[in-house]
């Protein structure tokens, strides 16, 4: 009964905060209301037994990405939306496609848990497959490849941050401040 | 009363927060009265010795001067934004109380309370935490990580030039140094194989060599000063305190703030101190432990761990100490100083010493 009204109030939660996000017209609100839906989906993977997955989902995307992402709004201090209607009318159709995929997705789990298919034994079933341990091993055996693959993929994101962030040449430097500054005097 | 009931479970532990909170709350209060009396002994002052003998009820007139001032809203801030920040503030700083343990595991049986039915179970062994889980340590990092946005959000919807470079300072700041704070606990999370804050003060309860204490400060000495440089700057802390910088910025992110909702900020700030300080105590010095004491008294008695819990809060003020200390002797950082030293020195000093407690481990374990 508990267990229900838990999953009914952080379900809830993660889907208000979730259509907040796309209806907000403050990025800054936006951004707050992702926040909210991280932390209801951690409140969801506690219910599902994986405490692990709940704490690095908030330490990671809540207390790192988003804190990135706050941060860049407050420093343009984007006012409001103001992209123009007409340039997102191409997206709705795309948008449409990708609403169709998540909807035959979600229809098809509710199938396979339904007519029993396998592979779906529920988390609760074994109760150290949540925990850091169990995370760990797996980790470093049975899928070291990808969990590997994915190093080297932030290694790349970390030199192209060096490379975009390093200090240009005075010479160049002044170059692409007189560039900016014909620009600005163009407009 | 029937413990295995959800409803008198939820009960139990509703209590037991509302208790810890509020003396979390009461110890704060009178941190903030010390912090005043010790800089006062510092600079060579008197500190406040008006309201009661020797100033002991000035936090309640201070309180109460907060309460009933005005509370100004500016205009031009988003309201709701404004809020939420101080909220958000105080109640990062005070949830990860739920998961320290405040003492050992307590036999209660000789206090007669075996007729209560159902509660003889917990009776035998009966814990001094709130709560007890596998990740709680990550837990806490978690929290800590999401009392960012109290102060972020505060320099921001204020609408207020100061209010928003204070708030980008302190973001900055609390991202950069949370990384190396979260790297010099891996050291003792690899010692004690566990992530669990209750297990880590138990595996501490054994000694080295049967003379020095099994505390993890003696093999993770390096661990412990990163720890500790980190937590000021998490804390907004002199000399990390550049959020606030007077003479640069009025007040950094709280400017526009006022009565109450001051007052939240400023509880927040030492609730923070408080709360990392018994996290360095429990995972560096011991937690409740102290050495030597189980040959005095039987582990588990309440005597034990009456001695156990005022232990542990006598570490804590040991560190509350060091912090006001620390306030009255050093100037501030500056911000590229402080940049700089956070990414340059701490960070890859954490790294260093991740990377020689895994070799030692691997030595003495051999490969198993």
């Amino acid at each position: 009964m508990l267990e229900t009204a838990a999953f009914i109030v952080f379900a809830g939660l993660a889907i208000g905060c979730a259509l907040a996000v796309v209806l907000q017209r403050n990025p800054l609100y936006s951004a707050i209301s992702l926040i909210g839906v991280f932390i209801a989906l951690a409140s969801l993977y506690v219910m599902l037994a994986s405490p692990f997955i709940a704490a690095v989902q908030i330490i990671v995307y809540a207390g790192a990405i988003m804190v990135l992402v706050v941060f860049v709004i407050m420093l343009l201090n984007v006012e409001e939306d103001v992209f123009s209607t007409k340039r997102l009318k191409s997206l709705g159709a795309i948008g449409a496609v990708m609403g169709l995929a998540l909807a035959a997705q979600a229809l098809f789990i509710f199938y396979a848990v339904n007519r029993g298919l396998p592979n779906n034994a529920a988390a609760t079933d074994n109760p150290t497959m949540g925990l850091p341990f169990e995370i760990g091993k797996s980790l470093f055996t049975s899928y070291l490849l990808p969990f590997e693959v994915t190093g080297v993929l932030l290694l790349m994101a970390i030199v192209g941050a060096m490379m975009l962030s390093r200090r240009l040449q005075t010479q160049k430097l002044e170059e692409v401040v007189e560039e900016e500054r014909e620009r600005r005097h163009d407009n | 009363m029937d413990l295995t009931n959800a409803a008198v479970y939820f009960l139990i532990k509703f209590a037991a927060c509302f208790l810890a909170f509020n003396a979390v709350l009461m110890v704060v209060a009178y941190t903030v009265l010390a912090e005043r009396k010790v800089l006062g002994w510092i600079q060579g002052r008197i500190g406040p010795n008006r309201v009661g003998p020797w100033g002991m009820m000035q936090p309640f007139a201070d309180l109460l001067k907060f309460i009933f001032k005005e509370d100004i809203i500016p205009d031009k801030s988003t309201r709701f934004v404004y809020f939420l920040a101080p909220l958000i503030a105080l109640i990062c700083a005070l949830l990860p109380m739920v998961v320290y343990p405040f003492g050992p595991n307590v036999n209660l049986t000789s206090l007669g309370l075996q007729d209560i039915p159902y509660a003889g179970q917990y009776l035998s062994s009966f814990p001094l935490a709130i709560a007890r889980f596998d990740v709680s340590l990550l837990f806490v990092l978690a929290v800590t990580s999401i009392g960012v946005y109290g102060i972020a959000l505060a320099g921001w919807s204020s609408n207020n030039k100061y209010s928003l470079m204070g708030g980008l300072r302190a973001s900055a700041q609390m991202i950069s140094y949370e990384l190396s704070m979260g790297m010099s606990i891996i050291g003792v999370v690899i010692l004690a194989g566990s992530l669990d804050v209750f297990t880590i003060v138990e595996q501490q309860t054994i000694s080295w060599g049967g003379i020095l204490p099994g505390w993890y400060i003696i093999p993770q000495f390096l661990g412990f000063i990163v720890f500790l440089i980190s937590a000021f700057a998490e804390t907004n802390r002199v000399p990390f305190d550049l959020p606030e910088a007077e003479t640069e910025l009025v007040a950094g992110f709280h400017t526009e703030y006022s009565a109450l909702k001051f007052a939240l900020f400023f509880m927040a700030e030492y609730v923070n101190m408080f709360t990392v300080s018994a996290m360095c105590a429990t995972l560096f010095l011991g937690g409740w432990h102290v050495p030597g004491l189980s040959h005095l008294v039987a582990y588990g008695s309440i005597p034990y761990a009456i001695i156990s819990v005022i232990a542990f809060f006598a570490k804590i003020f040991g560190f509350l100490f060091f912090y006001i200390w620390v306030r009255g002797s050093l100037p501030r950082f500056r911000f590229d100083q402080l940049m700089n030293f956070g990414w340059k020195f701490l960070l890859p000093a954490a790294i260093l010493n991740v990377v020689l407690t895994i070799t030692f481990v691997f030595i003495l374990n051999g490969s198993r």
